[in-house]
């Protein structure tokens, strides 16, 4: 076998060309410009990028699995779908940000590149069919959120939680690795297919093969802010302004449960026994903290932090049934939970309280009297995310312990029926306190049409949810409905 | 014959430098007995017939890292003392993570399953500076390109956080300087005797 390199392998891959090369002509383009300006024109052309790209990742859905560059990438429904989902948060992220990088200072043009950049890593790491591809595509997106997270230098706050980030971000990198060499010891290859072939050769199921994967499973966790590796995400979410905790409340997380589903679904499809354990404890553990320790929150960041965590555990349990239901049930519950982050992210970023973005709860006092509107947007998306039907979120986690209990794995969905109504308890406290308390010094709204749209949008698709839940069934359904390969 | 004592050699002054680098009271010599660790390590690289990685780590960590190490030791005012001082209490905890990875290590030894089966490299007879050059932008092209926007994120972050444009400062148009204008800046007065202009 000798080297080769297809050149009509790139045709499969416009998504990932469009969005890399077009951040570094943006890159180049916001050189030459002012700053001011630059940071706009390069934010609304980044804006035709990312649907241009969405375009091309809608169109490769539904083509014939590929195997690309020597089987370092694969495109099939699940991944195509998965960077579909990356893109259009991605998409939400940047039409957030459009006003608020302006008010939160700091309105750069490397902003959007930077994050141009991270979703390609993402779309990089969903795509992977190798170890190695898998981990610089990882690495291309943690780099970016890290500077992401630093990118008001100026505040200690923000440099702590860039910092923070950082260095946990790197262990876990370094557990991720050492979790890969430890599964090249084992069956000699960083391939996907070559992992399965050989655990199907060898079926013994020693302490080696756990081992290695629970510093995989655990270098992702991180990645997820699975509990008990959550430790940073509170503290990064408080710290980093909250344009850049929405972009991390909604899209790497999207990119690291599907990258977990396609590893438990391809290589490690015959260790079920081994990752299933650990996914469980995860999950669970996640569930738990998600929900208890969410109650004493006082900073809305911080609350949602807690939130998130709680929703990776949800996310975890149609992963855990492992069944292509349960596979598509998590693709949905991810989406939704992504639609209902940005909807609820498109109110906060425009409530200013003497100039600032507001951050604590009792901010949100008096708000039902005095903006309406977005009040009753709040609720609604709070209500979805607390699981209240009709409303989306409650089909979202219908769908996810329906396939747990499919599966077997009823005290876990029961646990996280629990959980969730615990959580319920500090979604619903937000709008109490909107709607039942008053304050003095009110709140303004600083408009951002962007932000608005990002708004309706997801309204309408929390509120009609229930009145046409066919296609998004149908798109998670049609993204497991080939054999994941 | 030659090779074992080379490989004796390397190792031990491999092992003898790096256990200077930890315990030498200049920081200046620890990093300077860690490029000779470097080096050692390189030679190690050599004898297992790995001539590219000799290569690798002799001018990426001997070339750029020690080099930078040397510069944050010599331009940071540490003061290594201070540093060292507190530093005798974590010995417990760190003898007992050391011992944690040891025993984790040795278990995963005595539970090794089969030794997977490596297959022979194609085209054997080249030597692997040749054949890296062979795969690098065919076979692993994705990965090698990716690393490429890896580092360009790593350019574009340091200078996102670092660079900051400062009031005030006056910086060199040369298009403006020379096309300046003798009229522009000079004025010629005629001073009357004995009152002076002003």
């Amino acid at each position: 076998m000798t080297p080769v390199f297809h050149q009509y392998e790139l045709g499969f891959i416009w998504p990932e060309l469009l969005m890399a090369c077009g951040a570094m002509l943006l890159l180049v383009i916001g050189v030459f410009m002012k700053e001011p300006k630059a940071y706009r024109f390069v934010l609304s052309l980044s804006v035709l990028l990312v649907a241009a790209t969405a375009y091309f990742c809608i169109k490769s859905i539904g083509v014939n699995p590929q195997e690309l560059f020597n089987g370092f990438l694969t495109i099939n429904n699940l991944t195509q779908s998965g960077k579909l989902l990356v893109i259009t948060g991605i998409l939400f992220s940047l039409l957030l940000m459009n006003k608020s990088a302006e008010h939160e200072g700091f309105a750069r043009f490397e902003v959007p590149v930077l994050l141009l950049l991270a979703g390609t890593g993402m779309m990089l790491m969903i795509s992977a069919s190798n170890l190695l591809g898998l981990y610089v595509g990882l690495e291309l997106q943690s780099l970016c959120l890290y500077v992401l997270a630093a990118i008001r230098r100026d505040n200690v706050r923000a440099a702590e939680a860039g910092l923070k980030y950082f260095v946990l971000g790197a262990l876990s990198s370094g557990l991720l690795l050492f979790g890969i060499s430890l599964l090249y010891g084992i069956a000699g290859s960083t391939d996907y297919e070559y992992i399965e072939m050989f655990l199907a050769k060898n079926p013994v199921q020693d302490i080696a093969l756990t081992l290695a994967l629970v510093f995989v499973l655990a270098g992702l966790a991180f990645k997820i802010s699975a509990v008990p590796f959550h430790m940073w995400t509170p503290d990064v979410y408080e710290g980093a302004p909250t344009t850049i905790t929405a972009i991390f409340a909604m899209v790497p997380k999207i990119a690291a449960i599907i990258l977990i589903m396609r590893l438990v679904s391809e290589p490690l499809a015959l260790a079920v026994s081994e990752w299933q354990q650990i996914l469980i404890f995860l999950a669970g553990a996640s569930m738990l903290v998600g929900a208890v320790a969410g109650v004493v929150q006082t900073n809305i960041k911080r609350l949602l932090a807690y939130s998130s965590i709680g929703n990776m555990g949800y996310a975890l349990l149609g992963i855990i049934a492992g069944t292509q239901a349960g596979m598509s049930a998590t693709l949905v519950y991810m989406l939704l939970y992504m639609v209902m982050t940005a909807g609820l992210f498109a109110v906060i970023l425009q409530l200013y309280k003497d100039g600032v973005i507001i951050e604590k709860i009792e901010d949100f006092a008096g708000l039902g009297k005095r903006y309406p509107v977005f009040a009753l947007a709040i609720t609604l998306v709070l209500f979805s995310i607390a699981g209240i039907p009709p409303l989306a979120g409650f089909f979202g986690k219908m769908v996810v312990f329906n396939a747990a209990v499919a599966s077997g794995h009823i005290a876990l969905a029961i646990f996280g029926v629990l959980t969730s109504v615990v959580a319920a308890y500090y979604y619903l406290r937000i709008i109490k306190v909107m709607y039942f308390e008053t304050a003095e010094n009110h709140v303004a709204i600083l408009r951002s049409l962007s932000a608005c749209f990002v708004l309706v949008v997801t309204l309408a698709v929390i509120a009609g949810f229930v009145f046409a839940p066919d296609h998004i069934f149908i798109f998670a359904r049609d993204a497991l409905a080939l054999p994941a390969r | 014959m030659i090779t074992a004592i080379a490989f004796y050699f390397f190792s031990a002054v491999l092992l003898l430098s790096a256990l200077c680098v930890i315990t030498a009271r200049n920081p200046v010599h620890s990093v300077l007995f860690l490029i000779l660790a470097f080096f050692n390590a390189a030679g190690l690289f050599v004898l297992l017939g790995a001539e590219f990685i000799a290569m690798i780590l002799v001018i990426v960590y001997v070339g750029a890292v020690a080099v930078l190490f040397l510069f944050v030791v010599m331009m940071l005012d540490i003061s290594f003392a201070d540093l060292r001082k507190g530093a005798m209490q974590y010995v417990p905890l760190g003898i007992l993570i050391g011992g944690l990875m040891l025993a984790e290590l040795v278990t995963l030894y005595m539970a090794w399953p089969a030794k997977p089966p490596v297959e022979a490299l194609p085209m054997a007879n080249v030597t692997n500076t040749v054949h890296l050059g062979q795969v690098l932008y065919t076979d692993y092209v994705l990965p090698f390109q990716v690393s490429g926007l890896v580092l360009l994120v790593a350019m574009i972050g340091a200078i996102v956080l670092t660079f900051r444009q400062r009031e005030g400062v006056r910086r060199q148009k040369i298009a403006q300087q020379v096309s300046r204008k003798q009229a522009d800046v000079i004025s010629i007065e005629k001073i009357p005797t004995g009152k002076g202009i002003g």
